[in-house]
């Protein structure tokens, strides 16, 4: 028994829930475990004891990439003033229907 | 599980002695009550969703400390939520971590009062029961876990921290589970003012914290319920059963009082996290909260609440009651209630037993991962 070494710290993994099907996976959380295989053990028994969900997905937190929210501004910025995207930026000639 | 029955925090925050209170709180309290804890749970939740869709000035990339300061707290005044790589000010991510890993901890620690009967449940079905209950206590530490570490704390750190004793955890679990009923009225009565303290934190400004709170009080009402079913038979049953009932319920009465903190008056807790929307209602307004709830579902007990002086007030619109021993929870918090020293060796044992395993599944994963690179697909 070695319980004064301490183990590796074991990588933490994010975990995606589909509640029902049709619909997509959202995130529900995390948990660490060393390998793929136990983190869906863990992600089962942490994150779906009633019925939270019919499907899985364990990715490792260290494979995701993500925007920064210090430059939020200037990262999505661009979307802001293409109004022309929404439909609701166009006039409709009276009378014209199915459009 | 998990109350305000904690040592004043050992850190630098800043503390201030009665600091004015809304009372708004008190009325948002008392209309809540009414429509029941899970209620508000939900409308928690809605609030969430909807305070995300106001418009919030902007902080710019290159922003200094006081801008960014500033769309912090536009964010909180709009009742919007700080997320893990939002800027925030250090005391703030200093005093989440402390309170999320204390209650992390009580969660942790909660599951050996109620583990003591799992062996000894009367039936198959309250074992099954009290099994699935402790499973979910032990997912609620890992969830807040979790939630702590998006502040930039790890797991080995946390666990650390509460085998040291340098953390702490909620007071009421040093106290001992004496007989099957006591089962009922950990469920009852702890949990109970576990979700009382609770449910405000499904509103906490930050985002982690908020959502681990929605999941948990979902959970913990199940818990309350199944503890009060517990005593519903017993307080119905032979005159025996009633007695021991009786005796668990004037047992944990206090102690449950207890678990809301010191009283507001005397009470050091922070003006600012009140300010933060960590914290949003004062102690006695939660206790109270709970008596009010706890008197007519004693009466459905067929049990009492050891109180002789409990008594409606029609001018308050509320029960006047009996104070909890505050001495006595200071020398529980302190170290010197009944089951402190058991409570800590064990977690310790237990910390220590499962090394193995934790060694062993790390050694199986680093063997997999190196069979993987020897032989390419």
């Amino acid at each position: 028994m070695t319980g004064q070494t301490p183990t590796p710290a074991e990588p933490l993994w994010e975990v995606f829930v589909r509640p029902r099907r049709g619909l997509s996976h959202g995130h529900v959380g995390s948990l660490h475990a060393p390998d793929a295989e136990l983190a869906l053990r863990h992600a089962r028994d942490l994150y779906t004891r009633r019925q939270e969900g019919v499907s899985i997905w364990v990715v490792p937190a260290a494979a995701l990439t993500a925007s920064s929210p210090d430059e939020k501004d200037a990262f999505f910025d661009p979307a802001a003033d293409k109004v022309y995207r929404h439909p609701t930026f166009y006039d409709v000639p009276e009378g014209v229907a199915h459009l | 599980m998990y109350g305000n029955d904690f040592g004043p925090p050992d850190e630098g925050v800043d503390q201030v002695k009665d600091p004015d209170r809304d009372t708004a709180h008190a009325d948002a309290a008392a209309a809540a009550l009414g429509e029941g804890l899970l209620g508000e749970v939900a409308a928690a939740e809605a609030a969430l969703a909807e305070a995300a869709g106001r418009t919030v000035g902007r902080a710019a990339a290159d922003a200094d400390e006081a801008a960014l300061q500033a769309y912090f707290d536009a964010v909180i005044a709009a009742d919007q939520k700080i997320e893990p790589r939002d800027w925030m000010p250090e005391k703030y991510r200093r005093t989440l971590i402390r309170q999320i890993a204390q209650h992390a901890h009580s969660e942790i620690i909660g599951m050996q009062p109620e583990g003591n009967w799992i062996s000894r449940a009367p039936s198959l079905q309250r074992k099954a029961i009290l099994l699935a209950k402790v499973q979910d206590e032990a997912g609620h530490g890992l969830y807040l876990y979790a939630a702590a570490e998006t502040l930039g704390i790890t797991r080995e750190e946390l666990v650390e921290m509460l085998v040291s004793g340098r953390q702490k955890y909620s007071s009421i679990f040093n106290y001992p589970t004496l007989t099957w009923a006591d089962v009922g009225a950990v469920g009852w009565l702890v949990d109970g003012a576990a979700i009382v303290n609770q449910v405000p934190l499904c509103r906490c400004s930050y985002g982690p914290y908020a959502r681990a709170m929605i999941r948990v009080c979902k959970e913990e009402s199940f818990h309350q319920r199944q503890g009060y079913e517990v005593l519903h038979v017993l307080g119905h049953g032979t005159p025996g059963q009633r007695a021991m009932a009786q005796d668990a319920v004037d047992r944990w009465w206090y102690p449950s009082l207890a678990m809301f903190g010191p009283p507001d008056a005397d009470s050091t807790h922070s003006a600012q996290s009140m300010a933060w929307k960590i914290k949003r209602f004062s102690n006695d307004e939660l206790r109270q909260r709970f008596v009010d709830m706890c008197v007519d579902q004693a009466r459905s007990l067929n049990l009492t609440l050891p109180d002789p002086d409990l008594r409606w007030n029609a001018q308050r619109r509320a029960y006047d009651y009996t104070q909890p021993d505050y001495d006595e929870l200071m020398r529980v918090i302190s170290g010197d209630g009944p089951c402190n020293r058991q409570r800590m060796a064990f977690r310790r044992q237990a910390h220590a037993d499962g090394a193995w395993v934790r060694e062993a599944a790390a050694a199986y994963a680093a063997k997999r991962a190196s069979d993987r690179e020897a032989v390419p697909a």
